[in-house]
């Protein structure tokens, strides 16, 4: 799925980034930065509560090139500028982690399997 | 190659850390490592990088770099570990509430280095600090 097609699924807004350019094949959902950690797949992309810089760093790390920010939380521009860095789109959904997870996934999305 | 990266870890500042872990990174991948290696240490270096700031205010990383084997040590001058095989627990975490907070504190960072490595050593003298060795073999 392109990202672009995350943000119509999920009416998100593109905090930064070029969603265009983005292909994600999975996605994991967590507000605990160490179970992410625990979670590998290619091309995944990470659904969160938490708003941090930590976020960003941990998205970098695992190589995850999409972060959404899910409840309308906003993330403020030291953390968009961090990931504008890493080269990572931000997005932002009103919808709570589990619309926004089941939106995801009648898309089309899956989960993946852990490491 | 033999390449020596050395980082000192601001125990104070939790919004910075990572830096270390994301320069070794940035490096591993200029240098040409293989993805999966560079991930793998990216994860365990900036787990290990987590726990230096939030229990041991701080520390210093060293990287040694070769063709065919990475290891880092991550030293630290904080409390100790008391029980190194209940600290390797999946889920097992002294952490306080408002580090829970700022998305840490699963118990999974210290299990989470073992998977990804390929070698792990503890030492750990309580009151004077712990040392973390990883080895990693690029394949
Ligand atoms: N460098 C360290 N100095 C002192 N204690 C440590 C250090 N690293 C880990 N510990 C102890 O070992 C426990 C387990 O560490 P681990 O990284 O697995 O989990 P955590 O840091 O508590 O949570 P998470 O890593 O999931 O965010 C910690 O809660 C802490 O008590
Ligand atoms: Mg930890």
């Amino acid at each position: 799925m392109k990202v672009t097609e995350a943000v119509k699924l999920l009416e998100a807004d593109v905090l930064c980034g070029d969603a265009g350019d983005v292909e994600i094949c999975s996605a994991c959902g967590s507000d605990m930065m160490s179970d992410v950690l625990a979670f590998v797949k290619e091309q995944a992309c990470l659904l969160t509560g938490l708003v941090n810089p930590q976020v960003i760093r941990t998205a970098e790390m695992m190589d995850i090139k999409c972060v959404i920010f899910v409840r309308g939380k906003k993330p403020d521009e030291d953390i968009l500028s961090l990931a504008r860095a890493k080269d990572i789109v931000v997005l932002r959904t009103g919808m709570s982690m589990f619309s926004a997870c089941g939106a995801l996934y009648s898309g089309g999305l899956r989960g993946g399997k852990p490491a | 190659m033999g390449i020596t990266l050395k980082y000192n870890v601001d125990g104070e500042d939790f919004t910075r850390a990572g830096e270390a872990s994301g320069e070794i990174k940035k490096t591993l991948k200029k240098l040409g490592f293989p993805p999966e290696t560079v991930r793998n240490v990216a994860i365990a270096v900036y787990e290990g990088e987590i726990n230096m700031v939030i229990h041991a205010d701080g520390g210093e990383i060293t990287a040694d770099l070769s063709e065919d084997e990475i290891t880092v040590t991550l030293a630290d001058k904080g409390p100790g570990i008391p029980d190194i095989d209940m600290a390797m627990k999946e889920g097992y975490s002294t952490a306080p509430e408002n580090v829970r907070a700022l998305g840490f504190g699963a118990g999974m960072g210290l299990p989470n280095i073992k998977k990804y490595s390929d070698g792990m050593d503890i030492e750990s003298v309580v009151g004077q600090g712990t040392t973390i060795k990883l080895k990693f073999i690029p394949k």
